[in-house]
């Protein structure tokens, strides 16, 4: 008689069953922490939060600080900065999306909805290009007066909005707050 | 083992039998040094050998360098310098193991071109073939891992750049990036878990040479004619090949010296041509180096990843049919692991009947192109993305995929192949007349 017409043998096939599947599962919960060890430590995850002191920037120039790992540009801008950032209309960016964690994720990629304040003075991003996560250079580098990443060619607007190159999207603003009038919270 | 007919080991004497019996260690041995060989093998069936030698080459020197180095952030670039000033004979060593990744993919570049010259992927060598782009995957592994070990400003961008590539997967890309890295960003958890896996995978690599050779010593080698060995007898087969000891073996390991001879005087004076003096500046996670360049032999690749931009149709046509579920990022990035899928699919790419390139006239055109599109590739990935490269770089990177998806399937159908020779034997006696009495016995 061939096993699958063995319909006696159910207590066996039972077993067969319950052996593999409990192989399946220990197997599973052996690997799980072979693989989960290689996620950020939780000293990695404790550095989730700074503050940078911003009384030093002059009108026109630019702060970079570390945080998680990243830089974090902290842009003070000019009037000049100001007029090239609003200077163009939002249909001819590639990224349409303000790409702000502190507003409504949809909102779209005007200059007044990536800036820190209402004047839009104060532009707090990721300084890593969303392309391949290179290190833009920044002081009106690139074809529009914002920055330039040199890895593989992608040029930001003076808010930081892609307009030309590889990069998908506009560089990211991060969750940032002003404590008071020089301190900005990050994270 | 399967294979061509011919001698097998016989253990003489009383010791040699009882270890036979027991373990067939040295007939195992004797069996993979006395394959018979086509004896029409020439000059570019030399670079396995090469290849052999500078796996043990970078394994043994790489084994020193890790008494000496320092896998954490903060003395990852010292613990090189140590290396470079005080171990004893410490740079040396070292440049023969930076020198020594370059040997090992010019190396591979001409072994896997000769494999596409003369169709040595085609049936039954597939699984040779599949197992030897296995290898060539662990090898760009192995390297990208060991150019971040010196934590020099090349190995640290090199790393973002790299690891950013598995950021561009849709959806879950930022957690593998993340899971990767161990954080964030490149920093100590990194540097750390590269320094294992860049010991472990070497060993990976001797596991699947042993397979490889396990395959072809199965299928026999090809040959310039890519003509089987007669296998209906071992006198026929006989008449067709030598035996890898001592024939080939002495060969190669002329060609290996003759190899050495420029691989020790690049070592020897010229250490540093291939690298990148920006590695020499320890690494800083807020400044960018003007012009990232990874090592020359990823450049190919690296030129396909970047050649797909926005606006490129292809890319336009990929973005609008997913509903932008495949952006100019991602498409780069499966165009790369792409431009070496479609060459491991070569074996059932290529509908020619007629193995060897050799009489292909046709085929020969368009391989030489590709062997120019590859030179071509690797000048633009170092160049800036700025035109003409742009252009350059998507028309040589258009050529690749059109090499391998439309020529060769394309080919096999409208080709008029030469006949091949009857047999190896014809070949040599063809080439060597004076030595065919003495070949025929």
């Amino acid at each position: 008689m061939s096993h699958a017409d063995d319909h006696k043998g159910t207590r066996r096939d039972f077993l067969y069953y319950a052996t593999g599947g409990a192989g399946v599962v220990v197997t599973g919960a052996a690997v799980w922490p072979l693989v989960n060890q290689m996620n950020p430590s939780a000293d990695v995850r404790a550095m989730s939060s700074i503050r940078v002191d911003i009384s030093e920037i002059a009108e026109g120039s630019q702060l970079t600080v570390k945080w998680r790992g990243k830089p974090v540009f902290i842009r003070y801008r000019s009037a000049e900065d100001i007029e090239f950032a609003r200077a163009d209309a939002l249909a001819d960016l590639p990224d349409t999306n303000a790409r702000n964690a502190n507003i409504d994720a949809a909102a779209d990629a005007a200059d007044e909805n990536r800036t820190l304040d209402a004047e839009g003075k104060w532009l707090v991003m990721m300084g890593v290009c969303t392309h391949l996560g290179c290190v833009p250079l920044g002081n009106g580098a690139g074809d529009y007066h914002g920055w330039y990443c040199p890895c593989h060619g992608s040029h930001y607007d003076a808010a930081g909005r892609i307009r030309k190159g590889p990069a998908p999207e506009n560089l990211p603003i991060p969750i940032a707050e002003f404590l008071d009038e020089t301190t900005i919270k990050l994270g | 083992m399967s294979g061509i007919p011919h001698d097998h080991y016989e253990p003489k004497g009383r010791f040699a039998t009882w270890l036979h019996d027991r373990l067939p260690v040295v007939g195992l041995a004797y069996d993979v040094l006395m394959i018979p060989t086509p004896k029409n093998l020439n000059w570019w069936w030399i670079w396995g050998i090469v290849l052999a030698f500078t796996l043990v080459l970078q394994i043994v020197t790489g084994i020193i360098l890790a008494m000496h180095y320092t896998p954490h952030v903060d003395l990852a670039f010292a613990s090189v310098e140590h290396i470079m000033r005080d171990v004893n004979g410490g740079h040396m060593l070292r440049y023969l193991h930076a020198n020594g990744a370059s040997l090992f993919f010019v190396a591979v570049y001409i072994h896997i071109f000769r494999g596409l010259y003369y169709g040595s992927y085609k049936s039954p060598r597939e699984v040779t073939w599949i197992i030897g782009m296995l290898i060539y995957l662990a090898m760009m592994a192995t390297g990208f891992l060991g150019y971040v070990l010196p934590w020099g400003q090349m190995s640290f961008w090199g790393a973002t750049v790299i690891t950013g590539l598995f950021g561009a997967i849709p959806f879950i890309g930022p957690d593998i990036q993340t899971w990767l890295l161990g954080g964030p960003a490149v920093d100590n958890a990194a540097l750390n878990r590269f320094f294992s896996l860049h010991y472990l995978l070497p060993f990976v690599i001797a596991a699947l040479v042993a397979v490889h050779i396990w395959a072809f010593h199965t299928t026999g080698n090809n040959n310039p004619t890519g003509v089987d060995v007669r296998r209906s007898s071992k006198q026929d087969a006989e008449k067709d090949t030598l035996p890898f000891w001592p024939y080939f073996v002495i060969k190669d390991f002329f060609a290996l010296a003759v190899v050495l001879l420029v691989f020790f005087a690049i070592v020897g004076f010229m250490p540093n041509y291939l690298g990148h003096p920006d590695n020499y500046i320890e690494a800083n996670p807020l400044s960018t180096p003007a012009h990232i360049v990874p090592e020359w032999y990823f450049l190919p690749f690296y030129a396909i990843l970047r050649a797909f931009t926005a606006d490129v149709w292809a890319v336009q046509a990929a973005s609008f049919i997913t509903g932008g579920i495949v952006d100019a990022k991602f498409f780069g990035v499966l165009a790369m692991f792409g431009s070496i899928l479609v060459m491991a699919l070569t074996p059932w790419l290529d509908t020619s009947k007629t193995r060897s390139g050799s009489y292909r006239p046709i085929f020969k055109f368009w391989f030489w192109l590709l062997a120019i599109d590859f030179v071509v590739l690797m000048w633009v990935g170092a160049q800036s993305t700025v035109f003409p490269y742009d252009w350059i770089s998507l028309i040589a990177s258009t050529y690749w995929f059109a090499y391998f998806l439309v020529i060769l399937p394309l080919l096999g159908w409208t080709e008029k192949a030469k006949t091949p020779p009857a047999t190896i034997e014809d070949d040599f006696n063809h080439h060597y007349p004076e030595a065919s009495g003495s070949a025929a016995e």
